[in-house]
């Protein structure tokens, strides 16, 4: 029972993890701009295929794959964000929801002629397969080392954001864009810097997440209600509350997978409502 | 003593440690002409706020005809009654003049439930609408839309909205503020003939219009209420003068 | 086209669908069931139209009122043998009705963001439900062998879709005159005010909070009976009424056809189930590619749609003939 429980616990954190590294871009993005991306799934997708590819077509290693998802990916971003994104900053709700739907439905056809109707293949390094001992127990290695590089990520971006002059602009335009203008803080880079950012990220969890969520042509539309799920209960615009989002559901998505699965995503649904009822800003909501 | 139109009995609002609203006690009564004028940052558009509903106090009452409101919601309280005009126009834009008020008629006859009969054909709607366009010279733009009016005739379809909805109590807020100065004699003609059993006040910069409006004056500083009372006391008042001192008088 | 100052009578060009509709019968026979797919997808924009082109609610989930009004109707003639078509039509009117006044009065308290993402969870709840609950509705591979009695005893559902199509003809003609004079009616005129400013419909009065919930429940109604009506002419119902898909075809067919226009509402599912119909069976992976760029460039240049496009070219007719006019003088 308690080895169960250890288990669903383990597995249920490096999910969360991942589901955070794919989804705090969309947080901060959305928090800085107020711009509905539903497209977000399709940069973790793009990295996920990214690795693939490298790894499988072009022998890259894989710590150096797992660069060029991020690079790449934020560099598409730019060039997304420069050609169709800014010209719907003030166009409205209807207007963006409509527009990312598009996006996500260019990619996916692109990723079906691509690569098929089939996931894209992972072929983890030697040195990450296979299991680890920890305490006694036996976890697999690539989830292990998952949650660890998530951890660090996920710090160094935190310090980031507390630290640097960039963290000081983004968490006053998050507050107030208006005054952030006014007192000199060039809001059109800083949201193409931070969008890239979060973009980059995105591949980068959808590429070490390929272990976990499956990269094939319907991810975007697949994971976008999860994404959604953790930037809308975690709070817009902040850092720490989709954190908890993420890892609440890492944890219940495979405890109730694994111990009720006639139920299957029902209670996540069910919380989901629940959440924003009580907290329609999320658990950490920042915009007001 | 009759009831008043609309009082307040200790109104404070905070904002954390800002006291914006300090006990605030305000009398209108019944058919008044009353201003309300202070310096900027006086607390006016906060205490107005307060009285139609978008913002709730940290405490004390406010009461419309007697009765309590102060947990009543904003649309309530217009039902009840209060009306009021805003300083940014806030009207439905793409929408044509007629619209605009008679959207307010069925809202107050109860007719904007109704589903089967045409709204054109809701004859008692748009004839009530016509004629309170009549008032305000309005007509010829009945079927203009809102957006492609000049500024001044703007500020007068959001009267006429307030109108339409016949209420008891009436709050202007800044009627003649950005209005071109040739344009701001129609407002205070309108102002002077508006039915004389709505008690209106009005919050205004424009001490022109305030002097030749009102019959009563309150003077509001910091969230208090300096002085009150008939124009020639105010306009005497020391108090008053030092407290605008530096202030222009014209708008 | 709402207001007090609009015009109610019907003009000679809203006659068109109807008779586009009979002409279909009996010119394109081969075609009968595609077009009653068309029609029922039709009745599902005008509802969709009600609450996003009216009110101004932007939804992801219009699919779950759908959905269950399909699988009440489903579930009732497979598993309880009803089959008279008016008690499952109504069955699935008062299923949707339910979900729509309890959904819509628990979420039209928020706004943006946190009201798409439950609608978003609402429909993705139901989806859930229909595929784990597979006693009630045979989960993944849906339910077959709905039956439904001859219409008022006399027409049965035929092989060529024939009864279907008029079937649907119909219904769709009652839920067209519904919406039409809603729409014109003091009702109408209040939704765009929604739409319009609602900071100023809280300033005049207005229940904005209630009136909200009522469109909602209207509209939810709307799409349980389109749902409703496409088991009882496909005589099955799957998963595929469920979830983000349905929801965003849904939503693109209206935006391709004109948001808020009553008539995109037609000219969308029509021209998106008929290229479709055509294009995603030769070309199958361009299909989505296709519709993603026509989204984008909707999006970018032409708001309105293709009623938006008429509209504009109808303008620019009449300017030109006028100042033809003018400078003939």
């Amino acid at each position: 029972m308690l080895s169960s429980v250890v288990s669903v616990a383990f597995h249920g954190v490096a999910y969360g993890m991942i589901l955070y590294v794919i989804s705090v871009g969309l947080s901060v993005t959305m928090g800085l701009m107020g711009f509905i991306n539903l497209a977000h799934g399709v940069f973790a997708m793009a990295g996920g295929f990214i690795l693939s590819t490298a790894m499988a077509r072009l022998g890259v290693p894989f710590p150096l794959a797992l660069v060029a998802a991020f690079a790449i990916v934020a560099i598409l971003s730019i060039v997304l964000e420069r050609l169709l994104y800014s010209r719907l900053y003030a166009a409205g709700e209807l207007a963006q929801v409509l527009f990312s739907i598009g996006l996500i439905f260019i990619s996916m056809a692109l990723a079906r002629l691509v690569y098929g109707n089939l996931a894209a293949p992972v072929f983890l390094p030697d040195y990450l397969r296979g299991q680890v001992q920890v305490l006694g127990r036996d976890f697999p290695t690539y989830r292990a080392f998952l949650i660890i590089f998530s951890a660090l990520i996920i710090v160094s971006l935190w310090f980031g954001v507390e630290r640097t002059r960039w963290g000081a602009m983004v968490r006053a335009a998050v507050d107030n864009r208006g005054m952030a203008q006014s007192v000199g803080i060039n809001t059109r880079q800083l949201f193409m810097a931070t969008f890239a950012l979060g973009s980059g990220l995105a591949g980068l969890g959808g590429a070490l997440g390929a272990d976990i969520l499956p990269v094939q042509w319907s991810y975007p539309f697949e994971h976008l209600v999860y994404f959604l799920i953790v930037v809308a209960v975690g709070g817009l615009g902040s850092l720490r509350g989709p954190f908890v989002a993420a890892l609440l559901i890492g944890v219940a998505d495979t405890a109730c997978k694994y111990w009720i699965p006639e139920f299957g995503a029902f209670l996540i649904y069910a919380a989901t409502i629940g959440i924003l009822l009580w907290r329609p800003m999320g658990l950490f909501g920042v915009r007001a | 003593m009759a009831a008043s139109a609309l009082e307040t009995d200790k109104l404070c609002k905070s904002f954390g440690a800002l006291t914006v609203a300090d006990r605030i006690d305000f009398r209108l009564e019944p058919g008044a002409r009353h201003a309300l004028i202070g310096p900027n940052g006086a607390g006016k558009t906060t205490f107005v706020n307060m009285l139609t509903g978008a913002i709730a106090p940290s405490s004390g009452r406010i009461l419309l005809g007697g009765e309590d409101i102060t947990k009543v919601n904003q649309a309530a309280r217009v039902r009840r009654g209060l009306g009021r005009t805003f300083q940014v126009t806030t009207l439905f834009r793409s929408l044509p003049v007629l619209d605009n008020v008679a959207l307010g008629i069925a809202e107050r006859d109860g007719v904007a439930r109704r589903m089967w009969k045409a709204a054109s054909k809701h004859s008692e709607i748009t004839d009530e609408a016509m004629q309170l366009l009549a008032t305000l010279a309005l007509t010829s733009d009945a079927r203009t839309p809102v957006k492609d009016l000049p500024y001044g005739r703007q500020r007068l379809v959001e009267i006429a909205i307030a109108l339409g909805l016949k209420p008891k109590v009436l709050l202007l807020d800044e009627p003649a503020a950005g209005v071109p100065s040739q344009d701001s004699g129609r407002i205070l003609e309108v102002l002077a003939g508006l039915p004389g059993d709505i008690a209106i006040l009005i919050i205004e910069h424009d001490m022109d219009l305030v002097f030749r409006f009102a019959q009563r004056i309150t003077v509001l500083v910091q969230g208090q209420v300096l002085v009150e009372g008939r124009p020639d006391e105010i306009a005497a008042d020391r108090r008053v003068r030092d407290v605008y001192l530096g202030e222009a008088t014209h708008a | 086209m709402s207001g007090y100052t609009s015009d109610p009578r019907i003009r000679w060009q809203e006659s068109l669908p109807w008779i586009i509709g009979i002409a279909a019968f009996f010119l394109l026979p081969e075609y009968l069931s595609l077009g009653a797919r068309v029609l029922i997808y039709i009745l599902f924009a005008l509802s969709l139209d009600l609450i996003l082109g009216y009110a101004g609610i932007i939804t992801l989930g219009h699919s779950a009122f759908f959905g269950l009004g399909a699988y009440t109707a489903g579930v009732l003639s497979a598993k309880y043998g009803l089959t008279d078509p008016f008690l499952q039509l109504l069955a699935a009117a008062a299923a949707a009705a339910l979900l729509g006044i309890t959904t819509g009065a628990v979420i039209l308290r928020t706004k943006a963001l946190t009201l798409l993402m439950l609608t978003l969870a609402i429909t993705s709840i139901v989806l859930e439900i229909a595929n784990k609950a597979t006693w009630l509705t045979g989960g993944a591979d849906g339910l077959s062998g709905v039956k439904v009695d001859p219409i008022l005893g006399l027409f049965k559902f035929d092989l060529f879709g024939k009864t279907a199509f008029i079937y649907c003809l119909i219904a769709l003609f009652i839920g067209w005159l519904v919406v039409r004079r809603m729409i014109y009616s003091p009702f109408g005129a209040m939704l765009t005010g929604l739409r319009e400013n609602t900071a100023r419909m809280h300033a005049i009065g207005a229940p904005v909070y209630w009136r909200l919930v009522l469109v909602y429940t209207i509209s939810a109604t709307m799409a349980g009976v389109a749902g409703a009506l496409l088991t009882q002419v496909n005589q099955f119902v799957g998963l595929n009424v469920l979830g983000l898909e349905p929801s965003g075809d849904l939503l693109v067919m209206l935006i391709l056809g004109g948001v808020g226009r009553l008539y995109g509402a037609f000219v969308g599912p029509v021209v998106y189930l008929i290229a479709q119909d055509y294009l995603a069976k030769q070309y199958p992976e361009y299909w989505y590619f296709g519709i993603g760029v026509l989204l984008i460039v909707v999006v970018l240049f032409a708001r309105g749609g293709i009623l938006g496009i008429i509209d504009k070219w109808l303008q620019a007719l009449s300017r030109q003939t006028s100042s033809a006019k003018a400078s003939a003088r």
